[in-house]
């Protein structure tokens, strides 16, 4: 990459795709033809809602929601009159002010992007480009290394397992590296399947040599011949330029028979995951890539003694191996410095939910929840109040506003209820219901268990009926006591971590949100007005009669005459709520009531 | 019948682990896993048909019932959730006129929930095909079905 040649960067990650970047590229290139500016395409800048993103380099600017047909301008005043487009830069969401150079918006400004070093800066399918930023220098430092010493670089880092469990990396490694056999595999875990988190997606995508550098490393440092990387079929794009960056690693010597002519050779293959959450686990993964159910096994023994083929077997997340290249080129002493006393380096969530700018972060270990909340996520979504952020996935916990200043790092958060997970963090405002968000996860570990350990089977399966029972109004008392109760069991009588840790998000909403529970059960009341069965939709008197409403509503339950207050006929209203959504904001006049007894409800 | 999927078991040696890869081929060729091509998949990795049953619905990827022409996913992801995807799955299944998940009678749509398909900055989210569409409303999705509509001269 020419540092002084001007490049057009087109951010071409899943979001911006699906705004139509590849046209932008398209338009950018006809339009330069023949000249001297380079248009390029790159992986995820991980302000995805803002997209699609096209950055000028080397001036730094950063425009946000291009439209094909911006294209002209853009070309015509910043490229050809070195002006730049004032109304399509960055535009804050809260301070509405217009922010044009890159490094200077606030979301970026307070990350420490190490993981995600390379991500919307290179093209992830030219190998070159990669080069041409330092991938493969760690590795050819490491391949003058002795094994034990990288093993080592590794251990003093400090570096914990990126997935969530936060087992000390190097100790694992150290395992595999001692670990009697004739044949040892690499495994990649790539199987993001917490809903709500694309993390590793966005590596894959953007940065995929980082990711196969620190493999091969691993590779070499325990003695492996052959690697898999289990990524789900649900990521068709980064698997493809996963395989784009295997092939031109072959080509390059990085990859095969003789890696740089040091005698040492590794492969690596994808294994395309087909739809199951347990295979994040590691035992179930390894079943799963042996052509079986993903269910998990019973450890010890642990893969790094008998894992794959039952063979010795190193398992690691996507995040974790792009930090070895920095930890190889950079030295643990430098990575250590970075983070807390107990977690090192940075952490990478996927921001999301109700905030006001959702998307792909990297901070520091230790910085506070409210730090990445508020200064880098901008608070939350249209001025809303907080009520909890959600972090672990269907594992972790919801903590509350009291929790806001709780350092992020594995140990401080599993201490309040949650944990780290590998990286979703989800914000929740004042119209979330804590009490549906618990059902939310429940019916997706109940649907995931797979099956083998029966109070995971039929524990989820019963905590869910009692959740359900709660938000469709057929609460009873004892019912959050029940839940405790089986909550206790599942956790215990689970082998692997899907079971001990489902319960997570029903303890965690009870424990800081029981009064939510309380209310849908003893007063018919759903504080956020989320639940069907305990809402009702009225029409306020500031209505002007406009119509929106009658002529939207899918069961003809408003009528009104045009320029008088409408009315509902709550026997007819099926609470879709598209009533709410259409009334125009400057009016506001459709309520919904909550606590009320219900017209239409079930006698049972 | 015989030999329907050599060109696929080609790619392959017959061990037990290329199961779940020989499925995922089947199934990108025939949109569905026909039962006639079980026994197939059997015979030649010789593990009992049993067997390949149990893998194949263990995993949520694959299908027993051939889709319809287009296969809208609507994502169910946590933070597509807190913004209102089940309001989108109802829109969805309204306007085609479907009871939850499942294909329209005349082929054209099947309709499915998914895990997180990764997009959760632009949720609540859907794919059509392998198109995504991102920052719904039940407005929008009514646009998106008419006009797929009208293009289909429908």
């Amino acid at each position: 990459m020419d540092n002084n040649k001007q490049t057009i960067l087109i951010c071409r990650g899943t979001g911006c795709e699906s705004s139509k970047s590849p046209e932008i590229q398209a338009a950018f290139q006809e339009a330069l033809t023949g000249e001297d500016v380079e248009v390029k395409f790159t992986g995820c800048h991980g302000m995805c809602q803002q997209g699609p993103l096209v950055v000028i380099e080397p001036e730094d600017i950063f425009y946000a929601k291009v439209k094909t047909k911006d294209v002209p301008k853009i070309v015509e005043n910043h490229i050809r009159k070195g002006e730049i487009v004032e109304r399509l830069v960055y535009q804050d969401p809260a301070s509405k002010e217009r922010i044009p150079v890159y490094h200077d918006i606030p979301f970026y400004s307070r990350q420490q992007r190490l993981v995600l070093r390379n991500c919307g800066l290179i093209n992830p399918e030219e190998i070159e480009d990669s080069l041409s930023v330092g991938s493969y220098q760690a590795l050819e430092k490491a391949l003058g290394m002795p094994p034990g010493e990288i093993v080592d670089e590794v251990k003093e880092s400090g570096l914990r397992g990126r997935g969530g469990g936060g087992f000390p990396t190097g100790l694992k490694w150290q395992f595999c590296q001692d670990a009697e056999g004739d044949r040892k595999y690499v495994l990649c875990n790539a199987d993001e399947g917490d809903p709500g988190a694309f993390m590793d997606r966005s590596v894959l995508e953007g940065d995929p040599h980082s990711v196969l550098e620190g493999m091969i490393i691993a590779g070499f440092a325990i003695g492996s011949q052959q690697g898999f990387i289990y990524c789900r079929a649900e990521y068709p794009l980064a698997i493809k330029r996963l395989q784009i960056a295997i092939e031109q690693a072959r080509e390059y010597g990085y990859l095969g028979e003789n890696i740089l002519n040091t005698g040492f050779d590794f492969d690596l293959e994808i294994f395309h995951g087909a739809g199951a959450f347990v295979c994040g686990e590691e035992t179930a993964l390894i079943t799963s890539i042996e052509g079986n159910r993903g269910m998990p096994r019973s450890r010890p023994p642990y893969p790094a003694i008998s894992g794959l083929y039952g063979k010795p077997t190193l398992l690691n997340n996507v995040k974790t191996y792009a930090n070895i290249p920095l930890i190889i080129n950079k030295g643990s002493d430098w990575f250590a410095e970075i983070g807390t006393e107990n977690s090192k380096g940075t952490a990478v969530f996927a921001l999301t939910g109700k905030i006001a700018n959702s998307g792909l972060i990297e901070v520091p270990m230790g910085v506070t929840l409210r730090e990445i909340i508020y200064d880098i996520g901008g608070g939350v979504l249209d001025g809303k109040e907080f009520k909890a952020v959600q972090t672990g996935g269907p594992s972790g916990g919801c903590l509350p506003a009291s929790f806001l200043d709780t350092p992020v790092d594995y140990d401080s958060l599993i201490e309040a209820g949650s944990m780290m997970g590998s990286g979703g963090m989800v914000v929740m405002d004042e119209d979330t219901c804590m009490v549906d968000v618990a059902r939310y996860f429940l019916d997706f570990t109940e649907m995931e268990s797979c099956g083998k350990c029966v109070p995971c089977r039929l524990g989820t399966k019963e905590m869910l009926t009692i959740l359900e029972d709660i938000v469709e109004g057929r609460g009873k008392p004892g019912d959050i006591e029940l839940l405790e109760e089986l909550a206790r069991g599942v956790k215990s009588g689970s082998l692997c971590g899907l079971g001990q840790t489902a319960p997570n998000p029903v303890l965690t909403t009870i424990r800081y949100f029981r009064d939510e529970y309380e209310a849908h059960i003893y007063e018919n009341s759903c504080p956020a007005k989320q639940c069907k069965e305990f809402i009702t939709f009225h029409i306020l008197d500031s209505c002007i009669g406009c119509g929106l409403c009658l002529r939207n509503c899918p069961v003809e339950a408003i009528s009104g005459e045009p320029k008088e207050l409408h009315t509902i006929d709550q026997d007819i209203c099926i609470k879709c709520g598209v009533c709410y959504e259409v009334c125009p904001p400057k009016f506001f006049s459709v309520e919904i009531k909550t606590g009320e007894k219900q017209p239409e409800k079930d006698p049972a | 019948m015989e030999n329907s999927l050599e060109t696929i078991f080609s790619e392959f040696e017959g061990k037990r682990e290329d199961i779940i890869p020989i499925l995922q081929k089947v199934q990108e060729e025939y949109t569905y896993l026909p039962d006639h091509l079980m026994a197939e998949i059997a015979e030649y990795t010789r593990v009992p048909p049993s067997d390949i049953y149990g893998v194949a619905t263990f995993y949520a990827q694959f299908r027993f019932t051939p889709t319809g022409e287009n296969i809208i996913s609507v994502c169910r992801g946590t933070a597509c959730h807190v913004r209102g995807a089940p309001r989108i799955f109802e829109e969805i299944t309204d306007q085609l006129g479907l009871e939850g998940e499942g294909t329209t009678e005349d082929q054209q749509y099947t309709v499915e929930t998914v895990a997180c398909v990764g997009c959760c900055a632009l949720a609540p989210v859907i794919t059509i095909n392998e198109e995504v569409y991102g920052d719904l409303t039940k407005k929008k999705v009514q646009k998106i079905i008419k006009k797929r509509g009208n293009e289909n001269g429908q």
